[in-house]
């Protein structure tokens, strides 16, 4: 229990003085986890639109794939691209490995199903007429996508923030791929793991609070904006 | 009126995910253009052999800062120990401030590292399990491999020694006692350089632990594995320096001092004629930089202040044979 409260307090106090980079760890943290949700949502809205209004042959196969990488293991993502970067591997000579790029890309490949199952199952999940309806109103394609997508709002959010919490959390792909590199590739979960191997339990009880409380914050913003002028 | 309203919302939280993004490729951008670059011009052969002889007699000068060549980034595979116990912490940036590289420090068992090197995944590599580490420099992949610095191993276990290991002054008697007592270990089992050694005493007392119920595998670093012993008081074989860093630690020193218990570092660079990749300069400049008197010095005195005692003892310039080694290789 003692534990809990030192980790507060070792929370504060780093927050404070800016100890251990804190600062520059939680934000790489957040740019290298937001850029991948980016990329996953305009992956996963096209993706998801796509399978959700083409009728195609081979799409419950596809369904089924997307919906299994949802739960996609982390770190067998992080075996995969580590293998493919690194330099003995195909795309050796981009020389990604160890770099900020190569954590987006493994992290993108986490959430981007996540974005594309839930864009999917709202799409279906609408009325087929209004779509049949907006076409005869003349609507342009893209702006049928726009108008379903206004209209499938809460359940994208929810992609949204169920990608940013995979992507932020994970930490086994981003430790194979990223390397834990200090003031390069060092997220929050990698200094947790790195401050445990130490034997630095405030510490690390701190950087958990510290994400915690940043999952919190990001999930209170998206959850705003989804509640906001609710039909 | 509430549809635009929303959508401008969205519009500014794509666009503040935009800017983030932007500002992470541009990072990389930079950090990927320049080795490249750098690496096409260094895969001519004549290239490759004027760098190699330029950094050989900048590097004679120990102390003067190296000329920068070849890509900026160097990959250095390691062993937990030096980086759990803070040492590259202080190491590295010294090095980055002289020679203008950039070391990307991949921390993980003496066995891994080497396979990386083997691969061609690091330029230099910083280990201490010298039985395997002759196959890599048979191999002709590892070059110029350069005794470092050594400390020693001990066994820890529970303040109550429930095997009795106290008072025994070989580690084989040591581990003979906890194999007959049945009691709890811990092994890495991650063919780390600790794990070889450990895996090595067992077989020079003739016992086979695996499969026994009280003997468990962790698969994870020296740091990490000290607090599953911890938490489950058992015996387990550690290097002195992650020991004495360690935080939070109830284990004791149940032996030490056994000649067999020698923990010898040794650095050595990834030959870049077998790979094309490889920052040959780059490696070698960091090797050349661990036997420097910059940071022999440094080596000798990390810890003093805060154990009481050096946790590394500077060799470079000793023959393996001076501190111990019956070979270079064990």
């Amino acid at each position: 229990m003692d534990l809990i409260w030192d980790g507060l307090r070792e929370a504060i106090h780093i927050l404070r003085t800016g100890d251990n980079s804190v600062w520059s760890i939680t934000l790489r943290s957040l740019l290298v986890s937001g850029s991948a949700v980016l990329i996953s949502l305009v992956l996963g809205i096209l993706g998801g639109a796509f399978l959700a209004f083409k009728d195609f042959r081979g799409r419950n196969i596809l369904l089924s794939l997307v919906n299994t990488g949802m739960g996609l293991p982390p770190v067998a993502v992080g075996l995969i691209v580590a293998v493919i970067l690194w330099r003995s591997g195909p795309l050796g000579q981009f020389r990604l490995i160890y770099t900020p790029a190569a954590m987006v890309i493994a992290q993108t490949i986490i959430a981007a199903p996540i974005v594309t199952g839930f864009t999917a199952a709202a799409l279906r999940h609408l009325d087929p007429r209004l779509r049949t309806q907006l076409y005869a109103l003349g609507a342009s394609r893209m702006q049928m996508l726009w108008i379903v997508l206004w209209e499938t709002k809460l359940p994208l959010m929810a992609a949204v923030m169920a990608g940013f919490g995979g992507a932020i959390s994970e930490v086994g792909a981003s430790m194979m791929v990223g390397g834990n590199l200090a003031g390069e590739t060092r997220v929050l979960t990698t200094a947790v793991m790195l401050e445990v191997s130490r034997g630095d339990f405030p510490v690390a009880m701190a950087l958990s609070i510290i994400l915690l409380v940043l999952i919190f914050i990001v999930n209170a913003i998206l959850t705003s904006v989804q509640q906001q002028e609710k039909m | 009126m509430k549809r635009i309203r929303f959508g401008m919302l969205i519009m500014a939280l794509l666009l503040s995910f935009g800017l983030l993004a932007c500002g992470s490729d541009k990072e990389t951008k930079e950090e990927t253009t320049q080795p490249t670059s750098a690496a096409t011009t260094q895969k001519t052969p004549s290239g490759t052999a004027a760098a190699a002889t330029t950094t050989g007699t900048a590097a004679a000068a120990t102390s003067t800062p190296v000329v920068r060549e070849g890509p900026k980034d160097v990959i250095l595979a390691t062993t937990t120990s030096t980086q759990d116990t803070g040492l590259l912490d202080v190491l590295v940036p010294e090095f980055e401030k002289d020679s203008g590289y950039n070391v990307k420090v991949i921390a993980v068992g003496t066995g891994q590292a080497l396979a990386m090197g083997e691969r061609g995944d690091a330029d230099v590599m910083l280990v201490h399990a010298p039985s395997s580490e002759k196959k890599v420099v048979d191999e002709g992949v590892g070059i110029d491999r350069r005794l470092v610095m050594h400390n020693d191993f001990v066994l820890l276990g529970p303040a109550s020694d429930p095997a009795g290991t106290k008072g025994t002054t070989k580690a084989t008697d040591a581990l003979t006692k906890i194999f007959n007592a049945g009691a709890a270990f811990i092994s890495r089992g991650d063919d780390s350089g600790t794990d070889k050694l450990e895996k090595a005493l067992w077989k020079k007392a003739n016992l086979d632990p695996k499969g026994k119920s009280w003997y468990e595998e962790t698969g994870q670093g020296m740091g990490a594995s000290l607090q599953v012993a911890n938490q489950r008081d058992a015996y387990i074989m550690s290097d002195r320096g992650t020991f004495l860093a360690a935080k939070s630690l109830s284990l004791t020193i149940v032996l030490e001092g056994d000649p067999a218990l020698l923990n010898v570092y040794s650095v050595m660079g990834v030959n870049p004629e077998k790979f094309s990749l490889v920052n040959g300069p780059g490696g070698k400049a960091f090797a050349d930089f661990m036997v420097s008197d910059t940071a022999q010095s440094i080596i000798k005195d990390f810890g003093t202040e805060k154990y009481g005692r050096p946790l590394f003892i500077a060799d470079a310039g000793k023959t393996y044979e001076e501190v111990g080694l019956a070979t270079p290789f064990g």
